[in-house]
């Protein structure tokens, strides 16, 4: 161990990533006094919430009456219940007022001609309890939402001093008896090794997309604050609940937006069928996107895939017309061209259901303080750790997400986390010496896959991974298929100790930070797998057809998963918060998710 | 200068900012630094590092044309980004 020397740092608090969650967190910590620093493996400005370009949910009703109770509907309904109601009462409360904080800040959101922001409808967004007409409640500054907020937030963030450690991968979280002190991150320009003191820790590291074969979120989402919390010994929730988006293009996993189907596009087979007529016989190709996934899925499973493997599906355009795709749905020709070859008035483009986001992650109460099952509690606090963002299961999201919802989750917690750390953190307080031994996990970790000298490449165990998840745990699940996929994922995670790393230096050593990266992923592949194949429901995002309805009486509950260093899962269960935060609102009570 | 570009060292660093926020981007960027960068020219090797310092969207948006690159050289990479993808 004496070969690694540590470069240290003291804050009052730790940010590990830098996408709207971390950024959020990071300008509301400074902006109190504390000392922070926000640690991050990619330029903030590179996160992948510049992927967003939908927009953000808040009941401002400036384009006709709103209501945030009626977004609190919406977004238990769309939960299908497993949401904790104090949380969804929370965000959507708190809507409007950060919205406008954005604004203030200086976010540019799109106007009406009046000049307030603009709103506009999105799937699942309703008003009067879902029996009034659609909401227009979702606020975009054009098509690049999510850059607008990155860079809004990183000038804040500079302008009230906090400390940016830009290109430091973090390695792992320093834990002491039970208690979180810090993180290990490596420089990756410098290869040096630096440990971060900090009486709080807040992981908005994001989702794990990538665990999967066909997933829409960028390279840089590996969920690393998961795989760091796993190795802490603490469990991640809710991990069975993966989003899929219907038309990811085959092969890059590029989106084709909703808006194709929305115009007239067509899914078919290989025998040319228009499909969807036989599973969804009134909304057709428009049916919401869990439904369309799993026609889709069903389809090829039953030898009806086009493609040399038989592996995927046709979207159908080009009964559209040139103008039509021209004036409606404009970069489809370009995004079809450029990742299919396809000429879309001419060619249907190859797609598949594609991992979109993850409802799971690491479990935290309403501040956003990460929380364990310990001694019969089910919300035991973890002392000096939070998590916010897509990394954390808060949970608003419950087993399904609504589009725009996740953008209010990044501001909303982001900034109840900084609020929270100003009320319980004093700025500049002492910092206990840490344990001798604080930070030999990262390093042994370091040392191990660094000289790793085994015969399998990280991308080959990487590939390996992705298409065991995306055979056995995608939108398709049964309790045989699932246990397959147990046996097989278990013999990769077997193979990773046979790793090869071919770089032995520190500097810009890509091969060890992705297989640092691939660790992180292979735990809660883990995680995701054995809790599906618990689950024996279908709620949401999670449809087994040996179970195909929601059973409230037995599965009304959270899933936990902790996985241990040999990649083994054990499993237990926390409440759903089925009670409001305040009594502004009453509880939604459980009734069938019909649209 | 070709053989500074070309060091272990700079071109994991390059192939680290190949990493985007969109995978559009991801998928591009890190196919024409594998595949083509090796044995473009030093005045091509010049204008993908140039590329790469761009913002998110504004890669995007040459991309499908919304916008054009101020330089010819930018242009050119773009263009042959546009043919790698599928």
């Amino acid at each position: 161990m004496s070969a690694y020397e540590f470069v240290d740092h003291s804050y009052d608090v730790v940010v590990v990533g830098a996408g709207g969650a971390g950024l959020r967190a990071t300008f509301g910590l400074a902006n109190s006094g504390l000392s922070v620093a926000c640690v991050t493996k990619v330029f903030p400005t590179r996160s992948h919430t510049v992927a967003a370009q939908g927009g953000i949910s808040a009941a401002l009703g400036n384009m006709g009456q709103d209501d945030w109770r009626w977004h609190m509907y919406d977004t238990v309904k769309g939960s299908d219940w497993l949401g904790d109601q104090d949380a969804i009462e929370f965000m959507c409360k708190e809507a409007p007022a950060a919205i406008l904080e954005l604004e203030h800040y200086g976010l540019p959101f799109s106007r009406t001609e009046e000049g307030k922001i603009y709103q506009r409808p999105f799937g699942g967004m309703t008003t009067q309890y879902g029996t009034g007409p659609a909401a227009q409640r979702t606020c975009a500054a054009a098509d690049r939402t999510g850059h607008a907020m990155l860079h809004t937030l990183y000038q804040q963030a500079l302008k009230h001093e906090a400390q940016f450690f830009i290109e430091y991968f973090a390695v792992d979280l320093i834990m002491e008896n039970g208690e979180c002190r810090g993180v290990i991150a490596i420089d990756m320009s410098t290869g040096t090794i630096h440990r971060f003191r900090a009486h709080m820790v807040v992981l908005a590291t994001g989702g794990y997309g990538r665990a999967y074969f066909s997933c829409t979120s960028a390279h840089t989402c590996t969920g690393d604050g998961g795989g760091m919390v796993l190795r802490a010994g603490l469990p991640m929730q809710d991990m069975e609940f993966v989003q899929f988006h219907p038309t990811g293009i085959y092969g890059s996993g590029c989106l084709i937006t909703e808006g194709a189907r929305g115009e007239g596009g067509i899914l078919r087979n290989s025998k040319g069928e228009a499909f969807m007529e036989r599973y969804a016989p009134s909304a057709k190709n428009l049916a919401s996107r869990d439904v369309v996934s799993r026609a889709m899925t069903i389809e090829i499973r039953e030898g009806r895939g086009v493609g040399a493997e038989s592996d995927h599906i046709f979207l159908h355009l080009e009964h559209l017309g040139a103008k039509v795709l021209h004036e409606k749905l404009p970069g489809i020709s370009e995004t079809a061209k450029i990742f299919a070859g396809v000429d879309v008035t001419k060619q249907p483009i190859p797609v598949l259901p594609t991992v979109h986001y993850n409802m799971g992650g690491i479990p935290t109460n309403i501040h956003g303080e990460v929380v364990t099952l310990r001694d019969g509690n089910p919300d035991s606090v973890v002392p000096g750790l939070m998590a916010v963002g897509e990394a954390a299961c808060v949970s608003v999201h419950g087993a399904n997400r609504l589009g725009s919802n996740s953008l209010l989750d990044l501001v909303i917690f982001g900034r109840e986390a900084a609020r929270h750390c100003a009320e319980v953190v004093k700025p500049g307080k002492r910092h206990k010496p840490l344990a001798a031994d604080a930070g030999d996990l990262a390093i042994s970790r370091i040392d191990r896959y660094r000289n790793a000298k085994g015969g399998l490449k990280t991308s080959q165990v990487r590939l390996n991974m992705q298409r065991v998840m995306q055979n056995h745990a995608a939108v398709f699940r049964t309790g045989d298929s699932l246990q397959e996929g147990v046996e097989k994922l278990d013999k990769v995670i077997g193979s990773f100790s046979d790793v090869s790393v071919s770089d032995r230096g520190l500097v810009w050593n890509t091969d060890l930070i992705e297989t640092l990266e691939l660790d992180n992923l292979l735990g809660q592949a883990a995680a995701t797998i054995n809790s599906a194949l618990n689950r024996k429901e279908s709620r949401g995002a999670h449809a087994r057809e040996d179970f195909p309805n929601r059973d409230d009486a037995n599965w009304m509950k959270h899933t936990l998963s902790w996985v241990n260093a040999q990649g083994k899962v054990s499993i237990d269960t926390r409440p759903v918060h089925m009670y409001t935060l305040t009594d502004d609102v009453e509880v939604v009570p459980p009734k069938a998710r019909v649209y | 200068m070709n053989q500074e570009a070309n060091s272990g060292v700079t071109l994991s660093r390059m192939r680290w900012h190949c990493r985007r926020g969109m995978r559009e981007l991801d998928v591009l960027l890190t196919r024409y630094f594998e595949t083509v960068y090796p044995s473009a020219s030093a005045q091509q090797q010049q204008a993908f590092a140039a590329l790469l310092d761009l913002q998110d969207p504004v890669i995007l948006s040459y991309l499908t044309g919304k916008q054009d690159p101020e330089s010819a050289d930018i242009a050119d990479v773009i263009q042959q980004l546009t043919r790698i993808g599928a």
